[in-house]
């Protein structure tokens, strides 16, 4: 199992010199995204057959890497599932990429890295020794910043490639630290030797810090996340879709295969800086989400936000892990993991439709878009199913996963620890906060973009984008339906990995009597609660039906088209819309004068003058001027200093290499 | 490995750092190259004696090395080189003698310490070989910062290399081949500076140091 899954693997990392060779020739494009394609699905169809197949982990040792160790590689129920995800979210942004890249000016500068990054992210997850994983992770952050700087010549690529290329660097080597840290002295880097170790209590929440650390610089943690808006959305569309979708759940699997698997039972405190931080980056993110008006950085942010739901999730698990409640952590990590499946879907189709968008118009500013549901009534329709998911609506799967994280939540008064029994309500509410907040968020997004009138010549003459990129959207979203109403299958498929992870699992939901219970998922007992997505599914559909029915045929069977009422005015511009900002106004004055320091000020001509009035909005991101300014200043300032030292004579560079010599010697000398 | 072996081992490898003392006051250029080719000519005799001793034949191939080039032919070469440069008759005026002969001594102390400390449970004779071939070392970085004048501070690296070479054959078990790499090193290193030499004394007409610093428009 695993040779075949590495022999996928490979077959993507062999088309990366081949695209190379092929980057002249028209046709190149077409073929690697098809090979890409073809792989991704032979890789998704390996992953799907050891997560469902059950099979026990499959190892395998190859003669490269550290000497001593050699490159381990596994698969088990866990990676299967990561594997699964990845290939899935890759399958689909090589699909839509048979259309949208053909739209590409320099599609050289892309073709090599893609799929050696689709490569890089299944390493990460097959890896079985620090030493691989660090190596394919590492891989994988290069090949995404390649294809970050892809378009190098529009203005700020270039910093967020910077930025990015910075936090991966350091995110890696809390990651490395962690590893050596549980490798010991010896060098047992192997995952199995470090399963066997068992660590002291300081030194596994140390390595679990640095985990949440590194692993949550990639995952996009507030306040670790200052190069995710920066970099998703300046990469190319499907690029953004893989890199929000999927590489962010590379990164929590990091987090999940270190914290559950590899440091073994858990303290109970370690879910407190879990959960803070997930609940924090899950509101933070959805408020600097309402804040943005660049279409691709409001999704990319997200991401923050879900990227929280699901840290606050693994958090929940922690606790009930540590304290022996496997049913519920089962349930807290079930949430967790099928919310990892459920937002790769709709970020991808989400990323996927604004891609779409931005070809359509050339355009992410959603103050220069509008109307377009009328320009591309398809992209609209499932970039409406992708809001409507990630917005937490029933019966699409985004409300399973959000559900369930709130029956976890729900479970906690059980919880033994006072500290835990204070927090996690509050973490509670902070979630619930950020779901209603994605609510309006999402509203926005599809509100101005694809409703009302068109504010530019760009959104009023664009086309309906091509049949790859919508044969691949139209899957995604109908994945959210599937996922929406019948989540029981893939609560049952995510059962082996709870099990081993945490020791517990939730009841069967897809048992013998299936049909007798409509599909119904139960999270803990059916005396407590259950949901069923089918049953909410036909119910729409056919209330829906009998509403257009009585309107279209009782209140009027015929099709009447006259000029709006304009309310008295006449002739009012498209700039009379709402628009991306003053949609925003009433969050922003009651969160963002808080979180951001919002300020508004409006500058009103005195009577008789015609200069316009004007309103401007002062928005500060704190976390940037509090944290990471004051770092870059420093290393100014010190590289400033430090630059006295390449002027020096050829005497001074001998007598500092002599001094340095003498001091190192003398601590020799005295070291006791 | 005791009684006089012992002895004229010790005796050899103190020498070595007694000439290197010598060589860190000469303040004319030939008495300092003779120095130098004298350095090499105990450092050759060491060498040799340890081949003797330790009763490994490619070792009298490094003291073969050692004598012909660092005691015969680099001296000569330099000499030549000074001779045509013409500054043979120069006195550089090496400020704070006293000064850098108690650094040199204060140097051995430390290296006696560190060397000490470090391989207490191994062989007395490599231990003690290895503190002089560190003093060696340390000797001719001192020199070389100590120095102005580009040709002393070639002399300065030649006798660091020596220590590095007393250092390498009072370990048993160096490989011939290390040794001889690290010769070609110094030899090509030599030639590359010897280059150097006539290209800066070209442009510059001088080879003191100081005076290219001015020449990077540094006033000191």
């Amino acid at each position: 199992m695993i040779t075949d899954a590495l022999f996928g693997v490979l077959a993507l990392v062999a088309l990366a010199p081949l695209a190379i060779t092929l980057s002249a020739s028209s046709k190149a494009g077409s073929a690697i995204y098809g090979a890409c394609l073809i792989a991704t699905v032979a890789l998704l169809t390996i992953a799907l057959v050891a997560l469902i197949g059950q099979q026990v982990a499959s190892t395998v040792t190859l003669p490269f890497g550290l000497p001593w160790l050699g490159a381990h590689f596994r698969i088990d129920a866990l990676s299967a599932f990561f594997m699964a995800v990845i290939n899935l979210g890759g399958a689909a942004a090589s699909l839509y990429a048979l259309g949208y890249g053909r739209h590409e000016h320099a599609p050289q500068r892309i073709l090599p890295f893609f799929p050696a990054y689709l490569a890089a992210m299944n390493l990460v997850v097959l890896a079985d020794d620090a030493f691989s994983f660090l190596v394919s992770w590492e891989f994988m952050s290069l090949s995404s910043w390649a294809l970050v700087i892809a378009h190098h010549r529009v203005a700020g690529n270039l910093r967020a490639g910077y930025i990015y290329l910075l936090m991966a660097g350091f995110g890696t080597l809390t990651l490395l630290l962690g590893f050596g840290l549980l490798a010991g002295p010896d060098g047992h880097y192997a995952f199995d030797a470090i399963r066997a170790s068992h660590p002291s209590v300081a030194l596994a929440s140390l390595v679990l810090f640095l985990a949440l650390i590194g692993a949550g610089s990639k995952a996009g943690l507030v306040p670790l996340h200052a190069w995710l808006p920066l970099a998703h959305p300046a990469a190319p569309s499907h690029v953004s879709g893989i890199m929000s979708g999927v590489m962010t759940k590379v990164a929590i699997y990091g987090f999940i295969r270190i914290a559950f698997d590899l440091l073994g039972p858990p303290q109970w405190w370690w879910s407190l800086a879990v959960l803070a931080v997930g609940g924090i980056s899950a509101v933070m993110g959805v408020l600097y989400a309402l804040m943005q008006s660049d279409l691709k950085r409001v999704l990319a942010y997200s991401t923050i936000e879900n990227i929280g739901l699901i840290f606050a999730s693994l958090g929940l698990a922690l606790a009930f892990k540590a304290y022996g409640m496997s049913f519920a952590a089962a349930l807290a990590l079930t949430a967790a993991l099928l919310h990892v499946f459920n937002h790769s879907l709709f970020k991808s189709l989400l990323f996927f439709g604004s891609g779409a968008v931005l070809h359509a118009t050339g355009t992410r500013d959603m103050e220069q878009l509008g109307g377009l549901i009328h320009r591309m009534p398809k992209t609209a329709f499932v970039f409406l199913v992708g809001c409507a998911a990630i917005s937490a609506l029933p019966p699409l799967n985004g409300f399973v996963s959000e559900w369930l994280t709130f029956q976890a939540i729900l479970v906690s008064p059980q919880l033994p620890s006072w500290g835990l029994k204070l927090m996690v309500p509050g973490v509670g509410a902070l979630l619930a906060l950020s779901a209603a907040l994605a609510a309006a968020c999402f509203v926005r997004v599809y509100g101005i973009t694809f409703l009302g009138r068109p504010r530019s010549d760009a959104a009023h003459t664009a086309k309906e984008t091509d049949a790859f990129s919508l044969a691949a959207m139209m899957a995604l979203a109908a994945l959210c339906l599937i996922a929406g109403i019948v989540p029981g299958l893939f609560i049952d498929a995510l059962a082996p990995i709870v099990q081993t992870l945490t020791g517990g699992h939730m009841p069967v939901q897809i048992g013998t009597q299936w049909m007798s219970q409509w599909l119904s998922i139960v999270p803990i007992a059916e005396s407590r609660s259950s949901y069923n997505g089918l049953l909410v599914f036909v119910f729409m559909g056919l209330t829906g039906m009998i509403a257009a029915f009585a309107i279209h045929r009782l209140a009027s069977d015929k099709i009447r088209r006259g000029p709006a009422w304009g309310c008295g005015f006449a002739g009012t511009g498209p700039q009379t819309q709402y628009t991306a900002s003053s949609f925003a106004q009433p969050i922003r004055r009651v969160f963002g004068t808080l979180v951001f320091r919002a300020r508004e000020t409006g500058d009103m001509p005195p009577p008789g003058s015609t200069a316009p009035a004007r309103l401007t909005v002062q928005v500060h991101d704190l976390v940037w001027e509090a944290l990471y300014a004051p770092v870059a200043r420093a290393v100014g300032v010190i590289a400033e200093r430090l630059n006295y030292l390449q002027f020096l004579t050829i005497r001074r560079y001998l007598t500092l290499v002599f001094a340095a010599l003498i001091v190192l010697l003398m601590v020799l000398a005295i070291w006791p | 490995m005791h009684g006089l072996t012992f002895d004229i081992a010790h005796m050899l490898a103190g020498s070595l750092v007694l000439v290197s003392f010598i060589e860190l006051y000469q303040d004319r250029l030939s008495a300092l190259l003779n120095t130098f080719a004298l350095h090499a000519f105990v450092l050759a005799a060491s060498v040799a004696w340890q081949a003797f001793v330790q009763d490994a034949p490619h070792l009298y191939i490094t003291a073969l090395i050692a004598l012909v080039f660092k005691a015969i032919v680099i001296p000569v070469v330099l000499h030549r080189i000074v001779v045509q440069l013409g500054i043979h008759r120069e006195i550089e005026n090496v400020y704070g003698v006293g000064l850098a002969m108690l650094v040199g001594i204060g140097l051995v102390a430390l290296s006696m310490v560190v060397m000490l400390r470090v391989t207490a449970e191994a062989d007395p004779l490599a231990r003690e070989d290895l503190a002089f071939a560190l003093s060696v070392v340390l000797i001719g970085l001192l020199m070389m910062v100590t120095r102005r004048n580009a040709v002393s501070q070639v002399v300065g690296f030649m006798s660091l290399e020596n220590g590095l070479v007393l250092a390498a054959t009072g370990a048993k078990g160096m490989p011939l081949v290390v040794e001889i790499s690290v010769a070609f090193s110094v030899l090509i290193a030599f030639i590359v500076i010897g280059i150097f030499l006539f290209r800066i004394r070209e442009r510059f007409d001088t080879v003191d140091m100081q005076a290219m610093d001015k020449f990077r428009g540094e006033q000191r």
